[in-house]
C-alpha cells in the first residue's frame, strides 16, 4: 500500500505527537480497535488453537501423522487435480478474456456476466449439477462413456473438472483488466516494425500480460487447494483414490480425532500462506510491469 | 471498436476462438447452470412446491437469511472501519494488517471450521466454560454465524479499501478544519462517497454468505431443522437421493446467484458511466480517474 493518500504530515502540525504518527482524522482508536477485535476473534485465535493443538502433538507424531500413505495420496490428488486445472484455466481463461476484451460480439455484455457464474453460485449446488451432468447418465457423462469411454464423475478427473468451474473467473478477472489497459499504440509500432501479427503477440503483449497470467493461475490453484463443497459430490471420496485433503480433514474430525485434523490442517494453511505470498509479489511484478504508479 | 486488419487476428483465429471461449464457458457454467433448473423442474411442479414447503426445508432458508442478516451489519462495520484505518492513517504492521484482511481467501473452509471447533466444541479452549453457562456456539446457530462471519467479512473491505484510497481524503480533512467530528465526517462525507462499493460490497458478501457450506457444514452439526443452513439441506437431500427435491432447494439458492450477478453488473455498469461522465466534465482530472480504475482492479480480482 502506498503512502501517496495518506494525510502528509504537514497537516498534523500542532497536533499531539501519537496522531502526527497516524494522521490528522479522528476515529483511528476506535475504528483500530474494532478492525482488530474482528481479525482476533475470528482470525487470529482460533488460526493459533489450530497451531497449538498441532504442537501438542510433538514433531514426530505430527511427522507420521502427515505423512501417512493416504495423507500423502490425497495431497497428491489434491495438489495434481488444482495444478491441472489451474493449467486448463491459465489457457483457455486467457481465451475468454481477450474474446471478450477484443472481439465484438452480440451477447457479450451477458457472456461477461457468466463468468463471475462460480463467484455467485454457492459451491454445493455446482457440485451437484456438475455431478448430474458428468454421471453416467448425464448429458455430458454420457457423451463421453459411449463416445470416449471416459468415465468422469466418481474419478479423479470429476475432481479436475469441479476445480475448472471454480478457478475460471480468476484467471479471466486477472487477465481482463490488464488487456483492457493495453494501448493500441504499442501493436501499431510492433507491426509497423515489420512484426507479424503471432510475433507481436508472443513478444509484445504475452510479455505484458504474464505476471496476469501467473496471478490468475496461482488463485485458481490456491482456491482449488482448498475447496471442499463442489469437490466431494463429483469425486467419489474413495481413498487412496480420489480423497482429497479438505475431505481427510473432515473425517477425521467426524472419527473425533482433532489432533489429527489439525496436523494436516496446519500442512494446508501453511500452504496457504506461501501461495499467498506467492500472489502478493506477483501483484506487485504487475504494478511495476504495467508502469503504474504502484 | 473496429481494429484495423493488421492490428487484429486473421477472420478465421478469431472465429476458431470465439468458438472456443463461447464452447468452453457454455460446457463448463451455462450447462451446470442450466442442469439445476432442468433437474429441479423434472418431477413436476407439485414436487418442486412440496420440497419448498417442507418444514425442514423453511426452516433452512428461515436460517441462511437469519444469518445473512446478521453477518451484514457486522461485516459492513468491519469494512468501513478497516479501510478507515488503512487508507485514512499511516501506522506500522499495515501491510500485515492487509494480508489477515486477505487470508479467508486463501484457507480452506474446512480448516476455517475446525479452528472454530478447537476453540469452542466441548472438548475446546473454551468449549468447556462455555457449555457450563448454558452456551452451545458449535453444533448450534452461533457457530454457523462465526464460520459464515470468517468466510464474508473480506469482502466489504476489500471492495472499500482500493476505493478509498483512490477518493483520498481531502474531503475529510477540510471537513475537519470546517469544524465537523468524527460521526459527522463518516455521515456526510464517507459514507455518501463510498456508498455504491459499500452496496458492492454487501452484495458479494451475501452471496457467499448464503452459499458457504464447507466452513459451516463443520461446525452446524447438520441438525435437521435446527442448524441446517440451505446448502448443508441440499447434500442432505441429495445424499438420500432425493434428487429433484435437492435440485429444487439448489435452484432458489442458483437464483440467488443470478440476482447477485445482475445487481454486481448493475452497479459496475452506473460506475463506469459516472466514470466517463466524471472523465468528460473534468478533462483535467483525467490521470486521477485511471489510477481510481487502477487502484479498483486488485480488489476486483478477488471479488
Amino acid at each position: 500500500m502506498s503512502s501517496r493518500s495518506d494525510p502528509a504530515p504537514g497537516h498534523a502540525a500542532g497536533a499531539s505527537p501519537r496522531r502526527t504518527r497516524a494522521g490528522v482524522l479522528p476515529g483511528f482508536g476506535a475504528s483500530m480497535g474494532y478492525t482488530l477485535l474482528y481479525l482476533s476473534l475470528l482470525v487470529l485465535i482460533p488460526l493459533v488453537a489450530l497451531l497449538c493443538k498441532s504442537a501438542g502433538l510433538g514433531w514426530a507424531e505430527f511427522w507420521n501423522i502427515v505423512t501417512a500413505p493416504r495423507v500423502v495420496a490425497s495431497y497428491r490428488i489434491t495438489f495434481g487435480a488444482s495444478l491441472l486445472a489451474a493449467a486448463i484455466n491459465l489457457v483457455f481463461g486467457a481465451i475468454v478474456a481477450w474474446v471478450l476484451v477484443r472481439y465484438p460480439f452480440p451477447g457479450r455484455r451477458l457472456v461477461d456476466a457468466l463468468v463471475d457464474l462460480p463467484f455467485a453460485l454457492p459451491t454445493a449446488v455446482a457440485g451437484i449439477a456438475l455431478t448430474t451432468l458428468y454421471a453416467r447418465n448425464g448429458w455430458v457423462g454420457e457423451f463421453l462413456q459411449t463416445w470416449l469411454g471416459i468415465k468422469v464423475a466418481y474419478t479423479p478427473i470429476g475432481i479436475v473438472i469441479a476445480l475448472i468451474f471454480i478457478g475460471l473467473p480468476f484467471v479471466v478477472r486477472t487477465v481482463q483488466p490488464v488487456l483492457e489497459d493495453i494501448e493500441g499504440e504499442l501493436e501499431e509500432a510492433a507491426a509497423s516494425l515489420g512484426a507479424r501479427r503471432w510475433q507481436t503477440l508472443r513478444r509484445v503483449l504475452l510479455p505484458m500480460l504474464l505476471p496476469a497470467l501467473l496471478t490468475g493461475f496461482a488463485l485458481a490453484f490456491a482456491r482449488g487447494v482448498g475447496e471442499y463443497g463442489s469437490v466431494i459430490f463429483i469425486a467419489g471420496n474413495m481413498p487412496m483414490v480420489s480423497e482429497i485433503t479438505p475431505l481427510l480433514i473432515v473425517t477425521k474430525l467426524e472419527e473425533f480425532d482433532y489432533a489429527g485434523a489439525s496436523a494436516i490442517a496446519v500442512v494446508l494453511l501453511l500452504l496457504s500462506f506461501i501461495l499467498l505470498l506467492c500472489i502478493n509479489l506477483l501483484q506487485h511484478w504487475q504494478a511495476r510491469r504495467g508502469g503504474r504508479p504502484a | 471498436m473496429k481494429r484495423p486488419a493488421h492490428l487484429t487476428e486473421p477472420r478465421w483465429v478469431r472465429g476458431a476462438l470465439l468458438f472456443l471461449a463461447l464452447g468452453f464457458l457454455g460446457l463448463f457454467l451455462l450447462l451446470p447452470l442450466i442442469t439445476v433448473f432442468a433437474e429441479a423442474s423434472s418431477k413436476g411442479w407439485a414436487l418442486y412446491r412440496d420440497a419448498i414447503a417442507d418444514p425442514d426445508a423453511w426452516a433452512a432458508i428461515r436460517l441462511t437469511l437469519w444469518v445473512a442478516a446478521l453477518a451484514l451489519p457486522l461485516n459492513l462495520a468491519f469494512g468501513v472501519a478497516a479501510a478507515w484505518v488503512i487508507t485514512r492513517f499511516r501506522f506500522r504492521g499495515k501491510q500485515f494488517l492487509i494480508t489477515l484482511i486477505d487470508l479467508p481467501f486463501s484457507v480452506s473452509p474446512v480448516v476455517v471450521g475446525l479452528a472454530f471447533v478447537l476453540l469452542f466444541g466441548s472438548q475446546g479452549w473454551f468449549g468447556g466454560w462455555l457449555e457450563n453457562h448454558g452456551w452451545k456456539i458449535i453444533f448450534a446457530v452461533p457457530g454457523v454465524l462465526l464460520a459464515t462471519l470468517f468466510v464474508t467479512f473480506p469482502f466489504v473491505a476489500r471492495e472499500l479499501i482500493p476505493l478509498m484510497q483512490s477518493q483520498g481524503s481531502e474531503e475529510e480533512v477540510a471537513a475537519l478544519t470546517l469544524g465537523a467530528g468524527g460521526w459527522q465526517i463518516l455521515r456526510r462525507i464517507t459514507l455518501p462517497n463510498i456508498k455504491w462499493g459499500l452496496l458492492y460490497g454487501a452484495i458479494l458478501s451475501n452471496a457467499r454468505a448464503m452459499g458457504e457450506f464447507g466452513a459451516v457444514s463443520v461446525v452446524s452439526g447438520r441438525v435437521r431443522g435446527e442448524t441446517d443452513t440451505m446448502t448443508l439441506h441440499v447434500e442432505i437431500l441429495y445424499n438420500e437421493y432425493q434428487f429433484a427435491a435437492a435440485f429444487a432447494v439448489a435452484s432458489l439458492l442458483a437464483l440467488l446467484a443470478l440476482v447477485t450477478l445482475a445487481a454486481k453488473n448493475l452497479i459496475e455498469w452506473r460506475d463506469a458511466r459516472a466514470r466517463t461522465r466524471h472523465d468528460s466534465l473534468s478533462q483535467s482530472a483525467s490521470g486521477n480517474v485511471t489510477l481510481a480504475a487502477a487502484a479498483s482492479s486488485p480488489g476486483r480480482v478477488y471479488s
